[in-house]
């Protein structure tokens, strides 16, 4: 199956946000969320079970100047194998954030079912003066299952330079993955990339998980656990705006 | 033509570049009870080789051919932890000084560690691949060393799963080196999540065997 989405965030002229393109394919559907005329809130809605194996995902966002955009998702994303033989399923994301925009992802987790083999790619693009919260959860298999292969490829760029550069490959064909240098054995984990100009202080977060500053204007909350739970725990706080991330 | 004795005299252990101190985040691995046994050690060195270690190996290489500034800065967005980053250049300055008696440097003074190993080796004649080796070579041996002294294991037990490795550093160095002219943010960026919040705890330790 082959999809292309598109989202486009515009400043609507009465300190509102509107969706000036909002294109989906199944099974990436894009609904409007949430009351006109503040934020502009969108959730991605499973149209057709998988990623599976030969699925080629698009996904591009844009968030112009002054734009306020949020984007969740209905359900958690479930990765699994498909017909042998074909190649990796691959989701590729793309996002452009603008001065004085805001985006934030907070998508429910990516289960790797076992067998799956699953790649993910996101590029985002910050302007200076723009404010991004960028989340990822993975969960490695479902319920007492092995975890299936997902090799994610995340680029973060702030201003033009790379902020941040991540690649984690989890699955039988990555190796020592659950060692203890990787995972040790965690079955779930949770990155939130901050950047912008009004950012929280960095600590150490409950359970297997810290809030690093990066060598550029933004931080990393990593988290890994036992189970999403743990993960959600560390993370949750951080990604339900009790922080402000806007300039005051 | 590039030496195999000055290679070794790169990669060797008693190069006065401070490495010693380091354990590559083992101790903080073994105070959380996930590495204890010469197995555990094992799995953590293939995850350390397969991540930190491909990384280190095609900057290093990357670095004998030139943009090291940018080489710098591509680790920077690659090292999410500051103390890992702070380690790194702690390493990287200390190997800068070694080198300079040892061989003709630019003047270089705050790298991080795999960038400044790439200086050396270009400075020394070697080629890419000769400093990837030293540094997937490094990435294991350091805390290998640091395993028998965290772990009190046996050194014999541990220089064979050394022995062991040796074939995957050379696969890491050569497929590290496909990358030598590729743009920064295509070389490869394999993350470890616990070794970056192992660091961060590790950091906050008042007590410790190891700087990191």
């Amino acid at each position: 199956m082959r999809s292309r989405a598109r989202l486009v965030a515009e400043e609507d002229g009465r300190g509102g946000t509107r969706p000036a393109v909002l294109h989906g394919e199944s099974p990436l559907l894009l609904r409007r969320t949430g009351p006109r005329g503040g934020d502009l809130t969108v959730h991605l809605v499973g149209g057709a079970a998988g990623p599976l194996r030969g699925d080629d995902l698009r996904l591009d966002i844009e968030v112009g100047p002054g734009a306020h955009l949020t984007v969740h998702s209905v359900a958690a994303q479930l990765a699994l194998p498909g017909r042998p033989g074909l190649p990796p399923s691959r989701y590729e994301i793309h996002a452009t954030v603008a001065a004085g925009a805001t985006l934030r992802w907070t998508p429910e987790p990516l289960i790797a079912a076992a067998g799956c083999d699953h790649h993910t790619r996101t590029v985002v693009d910050v302007a200076e003066g723009g404010t991004l919260l960028w989340r990822d959860d993975l969960v490695c298999g479902r319920h007492h299952e092995p975890s299936g292969a997902v090799l994610s490829d995340t680029t973060v760029r702030y201003a033009g330079r790379t902020l941040y550069r991540h690649e984690l490959h989890v699955g039988p064909s990555a190796p020592a993955w659950s060692a203890a240098a990787i995972l040790g054995g965690a079955q779930a984990l949770g990155t939130i990339v901050l950047a912008g100009p009004a950012l929280p202080e960095p600590r150490l977060l409950p359970g297997e998980a810290a809030l690093m500053p990066l060598a550029g204007p933004g931080l990393l909350a990593t988290a890994v656990g036992p189970d999403i739970r743990a993960v959600r725990r560390a993370l949750d706080p951080l990604s339900e705006g009790q922080y402000s991330l806007r300039p005051v | 033509m590039s030496s195999l004795a000055t290679l070794l005299v790169l990669a060797d252990g008693r190069l006065p570049s401070g490495g010693h101190a380091h354990s590559g985040g083992l101790e903080a691995q073994v105070a959380a009870g996930r590495v204890r046994s010469l197995g555990d050690v094992e799995g953590f060195l293939r995850g350390r080789l397969h991540t930190a270690g491909l990384v280190a190996a095609a900057f290093a290489a990357a670095a004998v051919a030139g943009r090291v500034a940018d080489l710098d800065a591509g680790l920077d967005a690659r090292t999410p932890s500051p103390a890992l980053r702070r380690a790194s250049r702690a390493q990287g300055r200390a190997l800068l000084r070694a080198g300079r008696a040892m061989w003709s440097l630019p003047a270089f003074r705050d790298l991080h560690h795999p960038v400044a190993l790439g200086v050396l080796a270009a400075a020394a004649g070697l080629r890419p691949l000769d400093a990837a080796v030293a540094a997937a070579h490094g990435v294991v041996t350091g805390p290998a060393s640091a395993a028998v002294r965290l772990l009190g294991l046996d050194p014999y037990q541990v220089h064979a799963l050394l022995a062991r490795l040796a074939p995957s550093c050379d696969e890491i160095a050569a497929s590290a080196v496909s990358f030598v002219h590729a743009p920064a943010d295509d070389l490869p960026a394999a993350g470890a999540p616990l070794l970056d919040i192992g660091a961060e705890l590790h950091a906050t330790w008042e007590v410790r065997l190891f700087a990191s």
